[in-house]
C-alpha cells in the first residue's frame, strides 16, 4: 500500500515535470486515430447497412405463400419493432379495352419502413418522394410501363378484379422492387384495405405475403433469432445479406479496405509507442539507479512503472477517445453535403472500449517490456554511467509485442488466410528493413571518407548509434510503406469505383425482347441516341441434378445454395467473355467447343452449391434435359450494370430452345417520351429503370470514399507520430553531441547539415525499401483481397523515395532544430 | 552562506570505538576485452562509528569501486562487507536496498538529483522510500539547515551547481544515516563553492554523528577527515 501511495505521488510529480509527455502523446494520437476510425466506420457501416436495408423496405422481411401469423406481428411489436405488410400477386389489370398482366403489391401500415416510394405525375418522369408510401383507399399507383401499356393517365380509371380504382400517381420506384430483375411484368401499388373489394385473393391463389420489420439493431437481432426458431418451413427470412449484389460488392470492398487501413494505423501507433517507451527508459536509467541507491527495491520500481503505465493508458484512452470522437464529429459535419440521403446514425460507444483495450494492449506489448527492464538497472550506475540494465531475453523483449501485433491483426482481419499473408508479409518486410539498416550502418564507415565535416559527422552518427539507426530505418520504412500502400490502394479503389460508375452507365434494362424483333429493337434504341451494351439470349431453366444426384436429395451448406437449387434460373449462352468477367478456374471455350455440353458458372454459384470444375450439372429447360460439364468458373463484377448471368452455356447447345433476349442501355434524362413510345411499339419488352438503384449505389460509394479518405487522414497522422517518435528517440544524445561540437567551434549550420545528412540517408533508404514493399503489398492486396486490377505505379516509387527522404529530413530538422539552437553551455551544464 | 548553528555538543567523538563498517579481503574483478581485470585487490578496512575516513589516490586506482562495494551498490568477487554487523554480500539486491534505505546516505560528484522532482521532493524521497511519517516536515527542516528553504519548490535545473549539491547534502542527511558515502562531493564545483560545500558536509556530519566515507582528490577535504587511506592500483598503500 505504501508503495502504491508513493508510486502515485511519484507519478504526479513525473506528470508535473512533463516527463511522461512524449509517451502520452504517442499513445493519445494512437487511440485518437483508432477510435476516430472506429467511430466513423461504425457510423458509416450503420449508414451503409441502413441504405442496404432500403432494398428490403425493412431491416428484415419475412415472406410466405400463406398469410403471416398475427403472432409474429404481435411479437415484433412487443419487441419494440415497427411492422408493415405487403401482399404481392399477379393479376390482369384492365383500362378500357387494354389489359396487362401486372405484379400488384397491396401495402399497409407504415410501408415502406426503410427507403422511400417515389412517384411522378407522368410515366418515365423524374420521381419525387411520396409520403406516405401507401396510396389512399380507392386509388392506385401504376408504374410507367403499366401506364404506357394501358395508355392511362393520372385521374383515369382502371379495374383490378371486381373493383375500380382511380390512378392517383405514377409509381417510379419502390425500395423493394428488387435489383435482381425477377419480376418481369409491370408493377402497381395499392392500399391493402382495398384488397377484399377486388375479390382476387381466393384459397389457392398464388400470393406472396410479406411482413416487414424495422427497429434498433439489438432488437432486430433478438427478433431475428426468435423468428429463426418460430418461422414456418415455407416462410423465408430476408435481411441485408440478401440485398442487391451491386451494393454488397461495393460495401464489402470498402469494409475490407477500412479494416486494413485501421490495422495499419494501429501498427504505426504501436511503433510510436515502442519508440517513446524506449526513449522514456533511456531518460530514466539514472533516476531508477538513484532510487535503488536510496533504498528502493526492485519490486517498488516495478510497481512504480506499472502504475505509471496504467495511468498513462487510462489517460491516453480517455483523451484519445474524446479527440477521436470530436474529429469524427467534425469530419461528418464538414462533409455533410456528401452524404446523399439521411443523416448518419449516432456513433456506437464500442470504439471507446476498443480504444481502452488497445491502449492497454499496446502499452503491455510495446512499452511494458522495456519499462520492466528499467527496474533491472543496477544501483551502481550512479557511480558508473556506462552500466545499464542487463540485456533482456529476446523472447521477453519482443514476445509481448509480437503477441499483441498478431492478436491485433487477427482481431481486425478475422480471416486465417489473410491473417497469415499479412503477418508473413509484415515480418518479411521488417526483416528486410532491418537487414538494409544493418548494411547501411556497415557501409557508413566507408562513406565517411568523402564529403566535408558535416557529412562525416552525420554518417558517423549512423554507425555510432547502430541499434538506433536500424530501429529508425524500420520505423521510418514501416511508416512510409503504410502511407504509400494506403495511397496506392485508395487511388485504385477510388479509380475503380469511378470507372465502374461512369455517368453513361446503363440505366435501363430491357428484358423479354423476342428473337424476331431483336434487331429492330436495337436499331430503334440506337436511333434514339441510346448506348446499348451487349445483347444476350435468356432462357429459364431449373437445375435438377449435380453429378447425377437429384438436387432435391442434396443438402447445401449455404442457404443460398438451397434457394438456387429450388428455383428457376436465368440462363444464357455466349461465345465471348465479357470484360466484366474473369475466368478464375478452368478455361473459356473456343469456336471448336461449340455445341459441346459445357457451361461456365460464377464464383457465387460455385461457393453456394459447393461445385467444382468438371462437375456435371443437369438442367430441365423447357421440358428438355441438358447435362453439361463445368468448364470454367468466372468472377463477375456485378457492379458493372451490364447483363450478367450465374450460368453461361457454350453457344450451339441451347440455340434451338425458344428464348428471348436482354440488354441494357444508357438513356439520357428526359427519355420518358421515347420510352413510352418504345413500350407501345414493343409491348412484350419489359423495361427496368435502374436509375434509383444506381443512385443508391453511388450514394453508398460516396460514403465509402469519404470513410476511406478519413481513415487515410488518421493513418497519415499515425505515420507522422511514428516519425516524430523515431526522431525524438535520439534527441537527447543529439543535444549532447551538438553541444560538444559547438563547443569545439562547429557552426550551427555545420551541426544541422550533419543531422540532415544522417536523416537523408535514413529517409532515402527507408523510402526506397518502402516503395518496393508498398508496390508488392499493393499487388497482393488489390488482386487477392480487393479484387481490383493492379496497376504498377511508378509515381508511388518516386514519391516513396523523394517523399520519404523529404518527410524524414523535414521531421528530423523540425525535431532537432531546437537542439541545435540551445546554447552549448546550458546543455553541458544540465548534463554534468 | 548562512549555515544554521549546530550545537557544539553534537560534534563530540564517540567515547568507545565501535566498528560500523568492516571490509575483509575485498576483491573486485571484471571481464574486459583484455581479459580478467582486477579493480580492487584484497582490501581490508575497519571503520568505527562516527569516524570520518578519506579515500584518496590517483584516477583509476579503484576508489569509486571500493566505495560502491562498501555501500552495497555492487558485490565483490571475493571478500565480505559488514555494515553494522550485517554482511552485505549475503543479502540480495532488495535486502541491500533495504539496508541502504535505513542506514546509508550518499553524496555524489554529479549531484544525482531527480530532475522531475523539486528540491523538497528530492529530499523527501529517501524518507518516503524508508516509510517515514512526516517526510515533508523533516525535509523542510533539513533544507533549512542547508539554507535552501526558500528554494524548496525549485527544480534542479533552476538551481546552481552549489545549490544542487546542498540539496544532495540535505537528502543524504535527512534520514540520519549510520554511514554517509561521498564520492568526490566537490569535484564538479569551483574552488570557493567546493570549500563551502566541504565546510557544510563536515558540520552536518559532526552534528548528526554520522560515519563518513569520503572519496576525494581534494587535499583540503581529506585532511579534515580523521583518517586517510591511500589507494593505488586497486590496493591500499
Amino acid at each position: 500500500m505504501r508503495a502504491v501511495l508513493l508510486s502515485m505521488r511519484m507519478l504526479s510529480r513525473e506528470w508535473r515535470s512533463g516527463e511522461l509527455g512524449v509517451l502520452l502523446l504517442a499513445l493519445t494520437v494512437a487511440v485518437a486515430a483508432l477510435t476516430g476510425v472506429g467511430f466513423l466506420v461504425s457510423r458509416i457501416s450503420a449508414t451503409v447497412a441502413m441504405q442496404a436495408t432500403q432494398v428490403l423496405a425493412a431491416d428484415i422481411r419475412l415472406e410466405s405463400p400463406q398469410p403471416i401469423d398475427a403472432a409474429d406481428f404481435a411479437a415484433a411489436r412487443q419487441g419494440g419493432l415497427q411492422t408493415a405488410r405487403a401482399t404481392s400477386f399477379l393479376s390482369v389489370v384492365f383500362a378500357g379495352d387494354q389489359s396487362q398482366l401486372t405484379d400488384i403489391d397491396a401495402v399497409a401500415g407504415g410501408y415502406p419502413l426503410r427507403g422511400k416510394v417515389t412517384v411522378a405525375d407522368q410515366a418515365f418522369a423524374q420521381g419525387r418522394g411520396a409520403v406516405p408510401g401507401v396510396p389512399l383507399r380507392g386509388e392506385v399507383w401504376p408504374d410507367s410501363r403499366l401506364l404506357a401499356a394501358l395508355g392511362g393517365h393520372i385521374g383515369s380509371r382502371l379495374s383490378i378484379g371486381a373493383a375500380d380504382f382511380r390512378i392517383g400517381r405514377v409509381l417510379i420506384s419502390r425500395p423493394d422492387q428488387g435489383g435482381t430483375f425477377t419480376g418481369l411484368v409491370p408493377n402497381l401499388l395499392m392500399n391493402a384495405s382495398d384488397l377484399p373489394r377486388t375479390q382476387l385473393i381466393q384459397p389457392g391463389s398464388r400470393v406472396t405475403y410479406a411482413a416487414l420489420f424495422a427497429g434498433v439493431p439489438d432488437r432486430i437481432a433478438a427478433f431475428k433469432q426468435w423468428l429463426g426458431t418460430h418461422k414456418r418451413a415455407s416462410e423465408r427470412l430476408r435481411d441485408i445479406s440478401s440485398t442487391s449484389p451491386q451494393i454488397k460488392s461495393a460495401v464489402d470492398r470498402a469494409g475490407r479496405f477500412l479494416s486494413l487501413a485501421s490495422l495499419v494505423a494501429v501498427l504505426l501507433c504501436a511503433t510510436a509507442v515502442a519508440m517513446s517507451a524506449r526513449r522514456y527508459v533511456g531518460r530514466h536509467l539514472d533516476s531508477v539507479a538513484l532510487l535503488k541507491t536510496l533504498g528502493a527495491t526492485r519490486g517498488f520500481t516495478i510497481w512504480l512503472t506499472t502504475l505509471q503505465l496504467l495511468t498513462v493508458a487510462l489517460l491516453a484512452a480517455a483523451v484519445g477517445s474524446a479527440i477521436g470522437f470530436a474529429a469524427q464529429e467534425w469530419l461528418v459535419y464538414a462533409l455533410r453535403g456528401l452524404l446523399a440521403s439521411s443523416a448518419l446514425p449516432a456513433a456506437s460507444l464500442m470504439p471507446i472500449g476498443m480504444g481502452f483495450l488497445t491502449a492497454v494492449a499496446l502499452l503491455a506489448g510495446f512499452a511494458l517490456p522495456p519499462l520492466l527492464q528499467l527496474s533491472r538497472v543496477p544501483a551502481i550506475r550512479v557511480l558508473r554511467r556506462d552500466i545499464g540494465p542487463p540485456r533482456p531475453l529476446v523472447l521477453l523483449a519482443f514476445g509481448p509485442a509480437v503477441a499483441v501485433v498478431v492478436l491485433l491483426i487477427y482481431w481486425v482481419v478475422l480471416d486465417w488466410k489473410l491473417f497469415l499473408g499479412f503477418t508473413a508479409g509484415l515480418a518479411a518486410f521488417i526483416a528486410l528493413l532491418a537487414l538494409a539498416g544493418a548494411l547501411l550502418v556497415m557501409a557508413a564507415g566507408r562513406l565517411r571518407a568523402g564529403g566535408g565535416v558535416a557529412w562525416r559527422y552525420g554518417v558517423a552518427s549512423l554507425s555510432r548509434r547502430k541499434a538506433e539507426s536500424v530501429l529508425q530505418i524500420v520505423a521510418f520504412g514501416t511508416g512510409i510503406m503504410a502511407l504509400l500502400l494506403l495511397g496506392i490502394i485508395r487511388s485504385d479503389l477510388d479509380g475503380d469505383w469511378r470507372r465502374s460508375l461512369p455517368a453513361d452507365l446503363p440505366n435501363y434494362f430491357f428484358i423479354n425482347i423476342p428473337p424476331e424483333s431483336r434487331d429492330a429493337f436495337i436499331t430503334y434504341l440506337r436511333a434514339r441516341g441510346a448506348q446499348t451494351s451487349r445483347v444476350l439470349p435468356m432462357i429459364r431453366g431449373r437445375l435438377t441434378a449435380i453429378d447425377g444426384r437429384s438436387v432435391e436429395k442434396l443438402r447445401f451448406a449455404d442457404h443460398r445454395g438451397e434457394e438456387f437449387a429450388n428455383r428457376e434460373q436465368n440462363l444464357t449462352w455466349s461465345a465471348t467473355l465479357g470484360a466484366d468477367n474473369r475466368v478464375v478456374a478452368g478455361r473459356w471455350w473456343t469456336a471448336a467447343d461449340n455445341g459441346q455440353p459445357l457451361a461456365s458458372i460464377s464464383t457465387e454459384f460455385e461457393q453456394w452449391l459447393g461445385l467444382r470444375l468438371g462437375d456435371r450439372l443437369t438442367f430441365d429447360i423447357a421440358g428438355e434435359t441438358f447435362t453439361v460439364r463445368v468448364a470454367s468458373i468466372r468472377k463477375v463484377k456485378w457492379d458493372s450494370f451490364r447483363p450478367n448471368f450465374f450460368i453461361v452455356f457454350v453457344p450451339g447447345l441451347l440455340d434451338k430452345v425458344a428464348g428471348t433476349y436482354l440488354t441494357s442501355a444508357y438513356l439520357a434524362p428526359g427519355a420518358a417520351e421515347s420510352l413510352a413510345k418504345l413500350a407501345h411499339r414493343f409491348p412484350s419488352v419489359s423495361i427496368f429503370d435502374i436509375d434509383d438503384l444506381l443512385a443508391d449505389v453511388r450514394s453508398v460509394l460516396d460514403k465509402a470514399v469519404l470513410a476511406v479518405q478519413s481513415v487515410f487522414a488518421f493513418t497519415l497522422l499515425a505515420g507522422l507520430t511514428v516519425l516524430l517518435a523515431a526522431v525524438q528517440s535520439s534527441r537527447d544524445e543529439r543535444r549532447y553531441e551538438s553541444a560538444i561540437l559547438r563547443t569545439l567551434g562547429a557552426s550551427r549550420r555545420t551541426v544541422l547539415q550533419g543531422v540532415l545528412a544522417e536523416f537523408a540517408a535514413l529517409g532515402v533508404l527507408s523510402g526506397l525499401i518502402a516503395a518496393a514493399g508498398a508496390s508488392v503489398a499493393a499487388y497482393f492486396l488489390t488482386t487477392r483481397v480487393l479484387d481490383l486490377p493492379y496497376v504498377f505505379s511508378l509515381w508511388a516509387c518516386i514519391i516513396g523515395l523523394l517523399g520519404g527522404g523529404f518527410v524524414v529530413v523535414a521531421s528530423g530538422w523540425l525535431a532537432t532544430r531546437s537542439v541545435v539552437r540551445q546554447p552549448p553551455l546550458a546543455t553541458l551544464r544540465a548534463d554534468l | 552562506m548562512n549555515i544554521n548553528p549546530i550545537p557544539k555538543t553534537s560534534a563530540q567523538a564517540p567515547a568507545v570505538r565501535r566498528s560500523v563498517l568492516k571490509a575483509e579481503h575485498l576483491t573486485k574483478q571484471v571481464q574486459s576485452p583484455e581479459g580478467l581485470l582486477t579493480i580492487v585487490h584484497d582490501v581490508s578496512l575497519d571503520i568505527a562509528s562516527g569516524e570520518s575516513v578519506a579515500v584518496v589516490g590517483p584516477s583509476g586506482a579503484g576508489k569509486s569501486t571500493l566505495l560502491a562495494l562498501l555501500a552495497g551498490l555492487d558485490l565483490p568477487s571475493l571478500g565480505s562487507v559488514l555494515l553494522e554487523g550485517r554482511d552485505l554480500t549475503r543479502l540480495d539486491e532488495d535486502g541491500r536496498a533495504l539496508v541502504r534505505a535505513q542506514r546509508v546516505g550518499f553524496v555524489f560528484q554529479s549531484f544525482h538529483l531527480i530532475p522531475s522532482l523539486t528540491a523538497l521532493e528530492n529530499v523527501m524521497l529517501p524518507l518516503e522510500l524508508a516509510g517515514h511519517a512526516g517526510a515533508r516536515h523533516a525535509a523542510l527542516e533539513t533544507l533549512r539547515q542547508v539554507d535552501l528553504q526558500e528554494r524548496a519548490r525549485h527544480y534542479p535545473r533552476q538551481l546552481s551547481g552549489g545549490e544542487q549539491q546542498r540539496v544532495a547534502l540535505a537528502r543524504a542527511f535527512v534520514t540520519q544515516p549510520a554511514v554517509l558515502f561521498a564520492d568526490e562531493p566537490t569535484g564538479n564545483l569551483d574552488a570557493a563553492t567546493g570549500a563551502r560545500i566541504g565546510q557544510l558536509l563536515f558540520e552536518m556530519n559532526a552534528h548528526s554523528r554520522t560515519t563518513l566515507v569520503l572519496v576525494t582528490h581534494d587535499n583540503d577535504l581529506a585532511t579534515r577527515c580523521e583518517r586517510t587511506v591511500h589507494m593505488e592500483a586497486g590496493g591500499l598503500r
